[in-house]
């Protein structure tokens, strides 16, 4: 698991700093543009994959109201937190969108995700055609918890395929049925759900031809909404364990990179387009506006143990906060009465502008010109030369990432923000 | 009491000791074999150092000696002796030990009667010491063989003391055993110094002439002299001139060190002492040099001096490239003391401005590089050391090379490179791997000798670059680190030598270039490019590096562009990590050097420019 940052302590009200909310320059409060998104953690699997190093456990009985049966009415407490806090600095406002996310969502009773649903609903109230979303594993699914979730008030399911292959899923030690794929997809959208499919590509043992047939695979079920992501395994989890003792070959950079070519081109094909590097939907309605309100820099609260949360402020900076990792301590800390907050950062405003430039660029709708300094904007020509930004876009004023850019955005932004 | 009382002391007066009373020595000893330590014994025992006062390696005054190990500038410190019913002045004079100092070991070496030649007990001569054994035999100084450390437990002194007994003619019997660390056998050997080593001879009437054989530069006093008087005398006030360049001085002070400085009515016959003149630059007093009065100059000069000549020259560049004036700057501050030390600016396509600096040897080289880092706060990037090439063209014109960058690129009718003569004594189960070695380095073989039964003594000619490029290292490594090692420059000799460049993307990375003998071009090529290809990070094109002579390639690699710079996740709770990552990596970005469009880590850039290629670690290894 990712050590959490470095911070600075988070009050145990939670509260916000004032200037958070403060007007702006101008001395008038600042009208907020964004939405506010909600993410909800749910820190359960059944069993834990190797390459994972998510704030995930597979005991169901952690105790002290961080049980799977205590979760929903912990993270509850969390909202009611989440409510007095926003409302305190002026923000609270209806969710425009709400994501359910671990972990495995599903692990929970449908009826627990539907009694979060509905505590969020009672406490901010949803923004007309707010969208909600679950994440989902394909196994742990029925036509009957799919049909609950819709009824709640879900409008969204992004299910973790990760590959058609099943010695890629061996390898990543996922325990679905891929043959299972088509028919979790197709009772989802009886249920009336948007249906995003997530896959893993660059696995051990991954060939090319595996790939393909996990796009096609994905494509032939005509979802909406691809997410596709370059397997990165992280210091500390079993999968490292096994390539640092040459039990597994990871594929090098240049086979993630070709197949990452391999599925832009097959997913645009099919007429799904990127709109943020590792995402493709259909059209703009169907791409998925929590994860868009991250690159966009608007405001979230994650609820949940390790989740994170940001807040903008009237300047451009803003404050950044986690919650303590472990639910047993999570769940602790909200019985008391106190913020679970580990820790916080209060955005510089490089800081800012660094994360901006960095989320900004991976969208597809690009970053406006006008929020690079002079030397980013000096890096521009040159980005558009070497064939990574995008040269009709840059002269309409927006740094938009080419296929090969994509590939290299982070040397991108590296060289806008230098 | 083998310390003088009053009495005695008073005949024992600098500017007024009679000669018989004076003995001039100096201690030839391999680096740790003890010198310092048993200096400081001395220093104890004839008493010109309190107990109180006492602190280890006492006259080692530079800090970068004392933490190396390394004895860089000479000392001379005059101590009284008692034997029987006489006081005796004996004047220690400390030599440096390495061999890029040869020129000043012989200068010191001439101030002397006679030598101690101190060998560890535990580990026998060294090549080094050997060299300097020679040149004290030249000198016709007599020589007090000695084994120190016989406390150790490891200490063989008979068979070493057969192997110096061998050396210096004698019996094994009359080698002393003595222990700096103890003390023991310290007072035997300074009374065998006054029995054995001749007193000086002089001509007390004749016009003064004296021997520079130091001169260091002091941040108060300016520079201060040291010398010792053949003839005549020298006296304060007086106004001397110095025989190579008929400048003259006024003589500010003029005194003896014991261990400080302590000002004399002047410095008679056979006497060694320092003078202040007030000039400020060591250049002004050359060691080597004869010292006169100008008012009743000396005929001829005393003989033995010459021009201090660099043999092997490095490119220093900031790695931060506004430093170039305060390396400039610092430069010109350690030339002060540093007679030896010469400079020329130059710039790099790949590492922009810097200076061509000519050292001695390598353990100069090093000694510089890491004051200028230590006491001028710099960071230094210094190319791969090389010797001077002596270039004749097809139309007879004349080309000396100093940075194989600029080596000419016509037709070229001969090369000329220096050579030495090497003595390496080794072990001898690694003489055959020696005498590969040496066979690999283009070495002739001048001759070889048993110094005991297991130790042998080969003796060599080989090209100085090939000395210069690595050779101690390897001569260290493949013989376990038994092998000693000392040259002494010995002219200079036609080879067919040619210019390898090294082209990242096409563009000559002239701090790569290298002169190396046709045959090993390949080689260095192939060696070349592919440490580059190691250390250049891939960049969003591909890079070809080759290595090429005149236009033609002999080796290529190829650093492959870099497809993917991209986390593929980058959600809510990535973001502050990825932004902490991002911060990293621009933070990176920093230590990275651009060489035309390619981006190069500093760390390892200065690594593929210095470390392996040299053998400038030499000196370092030394000290272990
Ligand atoms: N055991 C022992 N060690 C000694 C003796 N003399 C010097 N050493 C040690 O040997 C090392 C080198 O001594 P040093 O005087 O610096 O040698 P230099 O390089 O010749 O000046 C130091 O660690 C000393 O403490 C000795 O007589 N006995
Ligand atoms: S299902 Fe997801 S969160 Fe759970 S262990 Fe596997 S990878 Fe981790
Ligand atoms: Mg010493």
């Amino acid at each position: 698991m990712p050590a959490l940052p470095d911070g600075v302590p988070v009050p145990d009200d939670g509260a916000l700093p004032p200037w958070v909310a403060g007007p702006g320059a101008d001395g008038v409060a600042r009208p907020r543009a964004g939405g506010l998104g909600m993410y909800v953690h749910v820190p359960f699997c059944s069993v834990r994959c190797g390459y994972c190093d998510f704030n995930t456990y597979t005991a169901a009985e952690l105790g002290g109201g961080a049980s799977q049966v205590e979760y929903a009415s912990t993270a509850l407490r969390e909202v009611g937190l989440a409510a007095r806090v926003l409302d305190a600095a002026g923000l609270a406002r209806p969710l425009s969108t709400v994501f359910f996310g671990g972990g495995t969502p599903t692990m929970l009773p449908a009826a627990d995700l539907a009694r979060v649903l509905g505590g969020l609903r009672d406490a901010f109230g949803l923004a007309p055609g707010a969208e909600v979303t679950t994440e989902a594993n394909p196994d742990s699914v029925t036509p009957a918890s799919l049909e609950t979730l819709a009824e709640a008030g879900f409008t969204r399911v992004s299910f973790g395929m990760q590959s058609a292959a099943p010695h890629v899923l061996a390898t990543l030690e996922r325990t679905h049925d891929p043959a299972r794929i088509p028919d979790v997809v197709r009772w989802a959208r009886q249920a009336g759900l948007e249906v995003s499919l997530d896959l893993i590509y660059g696995t051990p043992g991954e060939s090319l031809d595996d790939w393909r047939a996990s796009l096609e695979t994905v494509l032939a079920t005509g979802v909406d909404h691809v997410s596709a992501y370059a397997l990165v395994v992280e210091p500390g989890t079993k999968m490292h364990a096994q390539v640092r003792r040459g039990m597994l070959t990871l594929p090098d950079e240049d086979d993630q990179a070709t197949k990452y070519e391999l599925a832009d081109e097959l997913l645009s094909a099919a007429g799904l387009t990127w709109y943020e590097v590792s995402n493709w939907a259909r059209d703009d309605a169907r791409a998925c506006r929590h994860n868009l309100a991250y690159w966009r820099g608007d405001d979230w609260w994650g609820v949940g143990p390790g989740a994170h949360s940001y807040v903008g402020g009237p300047d451009g900076t803003g404050v950044r906060w986690w919650n303590v990792k472990h639910p047993r301590r999570y769940a602790a800390l909200l019985a008391d009465g106190r913020s679970p907050g580990a820790g916080r950062e209060l955005l510089t405003a490089q800081e800012a502008h660094l994360e901006r430039v960095m989320l900004g660029v991976r969208l597809r709708e690009g970053l406006d010109l006008a929020v690079l300094d002079e030397r980013g904007r000096r890096a521009v020509a040159g980005l558009v030369a070497r064939g990574l930004l995008d040269g009709v876009a840059a002269v309409r004023g927006h740094a938009v990432l080419t296929l090969r850019g994509r590939l290299l955005a982070d040397a991108v932004v590296r060289e806008l923000t230098s | 009491m083998p310390i003088p009382g009053p009495a005695l002391s008073a005949r024992i007066q600098p500017h007024s000791t009679a000669p018989e009373l004076i003995r001039n020595f100096c201690i030839i000893a391999h680096i740790d074999h003890g010198k310092s330590t048993l200096a400081d014994r001395m220093l104890q025992l004839t008493g010109v150092v309190e107990p109180r006062a006492m602190r280890a390696q006492y006259l080692d005054r530079m800090d970068i000696e004392r933490e190396r190990g390394i004895t860089i500038k000479s000392q001379a410190v005059r101590m009284p002796w008692q034997v029987g019913e006489d006081a005796f002045a004996l004047n220690m004079i400390d030599t440096p030990g390495h061999v890029d100092f040869t020129y000043e070991v012989s200068r010191s070496l001439a101030a002397c009667e006679g030598a101690v030649l101190l060998v560890d007990a535990a580990q026998g001569i060294e090549a080094q010491t050997l060299a300097n054994l020679y040149l004290a035999m030249e000198n016709e100084l007599e020589i007090i063989p000695v084994l120190n450390k016989i406390d150790l437990p490891a200490a063989q002194p008979e068979k070493y003391a057969e192997e110096l007994a061998g050396l210096v003619g004698g019996d094994p019997a009359d080698v002393l055993r003595v222990s700096g660390k103890t003390g023991e056998g310290v007072e035997v050997l300074l009374d065998r110094i006054v029995e054995r080593v001749p007193a000086p001879v002089g001509d007390a009437d004749a016009p003064a002439r004296a021997m520079i054989f130091d001169s260091v530069y002091d941040t108060y006093r300016g520079v201060v002299t040291y010398v010792r008087v053949v003839d005549g005398n020298l006296n304060p006030r007086e106004r001397i001139q110095m025989m190579s360049t008929r400048a003259t001085h006024e003589l500010l002070e003029i005194g003896v060190i014991s261990p400080d400085p302590i000002t004399t009515k002047g410095l008679g016959v056979g006497e060694v002492g320092y003078l202040i003149t007030g000039v400020k630059d060591v250049r002004q007093s050359k060691v080597g040099d004869t010292v006169t009065n100008l008012a009743k100059p000396a005929a001829e000069a005393l003989g033995g001096y010459s021009d201090p000549k660099p043999m092997v020259f490095s490119g220093l560049y900031p790695i931060d490239g506004s430093d170039y004036p305060a390396l400039r700057d610092a430069l010109d501050k350690l030339k002060l003391n540093d007679a030896a030390l010469n400079y020329e600016p130059e710039t790099s396509v790949a590492l922009g401005f810097g200076f061509r600096v000519g050292f001695l040897g390598l353990l100069h080289l090093e000694i510089v590089r890491e004051r200028l880092e230590r006491e001028f706060d710099l960071d230094l990037i210094s190319t791969a050391p090389n010797v001077v090439y002596d270039v004749t063209l097809e139309d007879r014109t004349e080309v000396k090379v100093t940075n194989p960058s600029e080596f000419p690129g016509g037709k070229i009718r001969e090369v000329r490179e220096p050579v030495v003569r090497a003595t390496i004594l080794t072990p001898s189960e690694f003489v055959g791997t020696v005498m590969g070695l040496c066979n690999d380095r283009r070495g002739t073989m001048q001759g070889m000798d048993y110094l005991s039964e297991d130790r042998v003594e080969l003796r060599y000619t080989l090209p100085l670059a090939e000395i210069v490029f690595d050779f101690f290292d390897q001569l260290k490594s493949r013989t376990r680190g038994y092998a000693s090692l000392d040259y002494e420059t010995s002219g200079d000799q036609a080879a067919d030598l040619v210019k390898v460049d090294i082209l990242l993307q096409g563009e000559q990375v002239d701090a790569f270039s290298a002169i190396v003998h046709r045959e090993k071009a390949y080689d260095y090529g192939v060696l070349m490019t592919a440490k580059l290809k190691e250390i250049i990070p891939r960049q969003q094109f591909e890079v070809p590096i080759q290595a090429a002579v005149g236009a033609r390639v002999i080796a290529r690699e190829t650093v492959r562009a870099m497809r993917k710079d991209v986390l593929a996740k980058c959600y809510g709770g990535d973001i502050s990590r990825k932004r902490k990552l991002l911060e990293k990596q621009k933070e990176g970005k920093k230590r990275m050097k651009n060489i035309g469009s390619v981006e190069v880590p500093k760390d390892a850039f200065i690594a593929a420019l210095s470390s392996d290629s040299s053998g400038a670690k030499d000196g370092k290894d030394k000290k272990k």
